[in-house]
């Protein structure tokens, strides 16, 4: 497929470091959207502010940089103003799950039919590698420097509990699986969220050489400690510490905002 | 449809709520906070039946954010609130003056610092409407007097959006919110409405940002064909961000003027006895109804009293203060804060008009005697 129709060409070179796992991710939506079908005119792209927060300035849609954090509430009013486009929102872990936490729960909540990619790559990258919610405890980050106290959160368990009807969790590594919970979080109807582990060797992998250096060393760590929700079933709680588990987390059928508010218009008609 | 104005008995909110109605507004966003809440609940109701969309989103940053989406999608959009909450929506505010996204703020002014007096009216947040929001930029506020004001100036508030690319905001207050009197309703055929401009040029030839003569260029809406990118990060005429510094200075500069030729359309204000007066009363909002009273009440008693209620608030009426100042020696300022405007006023003054403020913060309305009392103290 031709990549370059859905790109700006002419604002490239993009500004993420060399090992990033961004363009890994921007590539897979671009897949998604083709395979789908979808028209650029009919899709708006809107992020917070971030490594992630520069997506939409590349690509050849409707395209929305919004304040941080707030990307789930601009693209509420999109939606709800234009229900017939498509709206994808990027964010990364601490734009989707500190600042902008709050929109996170309540998307997830109403079930609104956004669908939210979060690049998790552990860390604030833009500002200069500051810890992030998801950070794991004990990991180093500019602002943990004798490593970070907090726990993490698991986004996609988050995300399941408020009510999103479809979560999916991957890593950049895996690219199929990226490709398939994407084309499925597109079509379907209420707020999807897929969060995908992403890498950043310029902040985390630096302070955290365990999990690799570079972009490749990165990406072989997330091959090696990745494991299906299917056989984390099968293992216990000390098996899985420190293992990133992938798959489906929820895929349920209910009721999306924009069914349910058509219903109040029906109803204030009446 | 008649062409008649029909009388209503309304609270100053519910008029607000109809107006926005009227003026095309087809999408609400907002979060409980006294004493604006009577605006969601009745926009909750209308909305939903004319084909648009009300709703409550978890927080007040949420609802502004909506509120920006909405109208980037081209939907008439606004959202209500108080101190707290206007505070709240000031950084997603200014990526609206950033972005030049029409939208329209209501503040129903509440005492303040912090929780203040949530039940009392207040005009503390005058200044905060001017410069809450981080870096220079231009902001239209209106200050309504009157229930039927709280209709029409909405309806006014929307058109300033939407001719000229701009967040609006409805400074109105407690008293005049929860004020319920007569108001005329005009018919919809006697009702100007604009529609923000939309680009005349094919999408590839399209500037969202682009320098025109008038300041404000044509605004494509999301979903129209026309893909462009939007950022409060400062941009070039084609949206998309730069750090060249001649750039953005040109940027900057046109956006923090854009309103400087439009003045005659923006500036909007009541003028009683101006042309030969000895004393000038300046106010607006819910105290402006005692400053008119206590007007006719110095005539009574011989002193050639002359008022201004100004209607638009932001940008200020510079050059209308400029000139009356001159013909006076004294300005009479009630205010419900501690002199904001007051304080504005004196900018442009001659040193040797003197200005008497009669100012309240705690919730109570100025009485027109307290406003003569003044006077005669200073005499």
């Amino acid at each position: 497929m031709d990549y370059l129709q859905y790109l700006r060409k002419d604002k490239m070179p993009h500004i993420w470091c060399d090992g990033c796992g961004n363009g890994i991710i921007l590539k897979a939506i671009i897949r998604a959207v083709d395979k789908l079908g979808w028209k650029k005119d009919d899709i708006a792209l809107v992020s917070g502010i971030g490594c992630s927060g520069r997506t939409p300035g590349y690509v050849d849609f409707n395209t929305l940089h919004t304040t941080h954090g707030r990307a789930l509430s601009f693209s509420t009013g999109i939606k709800l103003a234009k229900p017939n486009m498509h709206l994808i929102v990027v964010s990364g872990d601490g734009d989707a799950t500190a600042i902008g936490g709050n929109h996170f729960i309540h998307a997830a909540r109403r079930n609104i039919d956004l669908n939210l990619i979060v690049f998790n790559n552990y860390i604030y990258g833009m500002t200069g590698g500051q810890a992030s919610p998801t950070t794991p405890t004990g990991k180093f980050a500019s602002t943990t420097p004798y490593g970070n106290p907090d726990s993490p959160f698991h986004i996609s368990e988050l995300a399941k509990a408020a009510g999103a009807s479809y979560v999916a969790r991957t890593t950049t590594y895996h690219t199929a699986k990226m490709d398939r919970y994407m084309q499925q979080a597109f079509q379907n109807k209420g707020f999807s969220v897929v969060e995908i582990l992403t890498m950043c060797p310029t902040s985390y992998g630096r302070a955290n050489k365990e999990t690799g250096e570079t972009g490749v060393e990165m990406l072989s760590f997330q091959k090696e400690n990745s494991i299906s929700l299917e056989k984390a079933k099968e293992m216990d709680e000390e098996e899985i510490k420190g293992k990133f588990v992938t798959g489906v987390y929820i895929d349920r059928d209910k009721p999306s905002y924009l069914e349910n508010y058509q219903e109040i218009k029906d109803k204030a008609n009446n | 449809m008649s062409n008649n104005s029909t009388a209503k008995l309304m609270q100053g909110n519910v008029a607000i709520a109809h107006g926005a109605i009227a003026a095309g507004c087809r999408f609400f966003a907002g979060y409980p906070i006294t004493p604006s809440s009577e605006i969601a609940e009745v926009l909750s109701k209308e909305l939903p039946a004319v084909d648009g969309t009300f709703i409550q989103m978890e927080d007040e940053i949420a609802s502004i954010g909506a509120v920006v989406g909405a109208s980037i999608a081209g939907a008439k959009s606004m959202t209500a609130t108080s101190g707290p909450g206007f505070s709240l929506k000031q950084e997603n505010l200014g990526m609206a003056v950033m972005a030049e996204v029409p939208l329209v703020v209501v503040d129903v002014q509440r005492g303040g610092p912090s929780t203040g007096l949530p039940t009392k009216g207040s005009q503390g947040d005058v200044m905060q409407a001017r410069w809450g929001t981080h870096g220079d930029h231009p902001i239209i506020a209106i200050a309504p007097s009157s229930v039927e004001e709280c209709y029409d100036m909405t309806i006014r508030a929307f058109n300033l959006a939407e001719q000229y690319r701009t967040p609006v905001i409805i400074l109105t207050d407690e008293i005049i919110a929860h004020l319920t009197e007569k108001i005329e309703i005009k018919p919809a055929s006697k009702i100007e409405l604009y529609n923000r401009g939309k680009p005349n040029v094919a999408p590839e030839k399209y500037l969202p940002y682009k320098l025109t003569e008038s300041g404000i260029p044509p605004m494509a809406n999301f979903g129209e064909g026309y893909r462009y990118h939007i950022t409060g990060l400062v941009h070039d005429e084609t949206g998309f961000p730069t750090n060249d510094e001649k750039e953005a200075h040109r940027q900057l500069m046109r956006l923090n003027t854009k309103f400087d030729q439009h003045m005659d359309s923006i500036l909007d204000y009541e003028e009683i006895n101006t042309k030969n007066m000895d004393l000038l009363l300046v106010s607006y909002g819910a105290p402006a109804r005692s400053a008119k009273r206590a007007m006719k009440i110095m005539q009574k008693q011989g002193v050639n009293a002359g008022y201004l209620r100004l209607k638009t608030i932001w940008p200020f009426a510079t050059d209308k203060i400029k000139k009356l100042s001159r013909k006076v020696d004294t300005i009479i300022v009630p205010e419900m804060n501690l002199g904001q405007i007051a304080g504005e006023i004196e900018r442009y003054i001659p040193d040797n008009t003197e200005i008497i403020r009669v100012n309240h913060v705690n919730g109570e309305a100025i009485k027109p005697q307290e406003i003569v009392n003044a006077m005669i103290k200073k005499d």
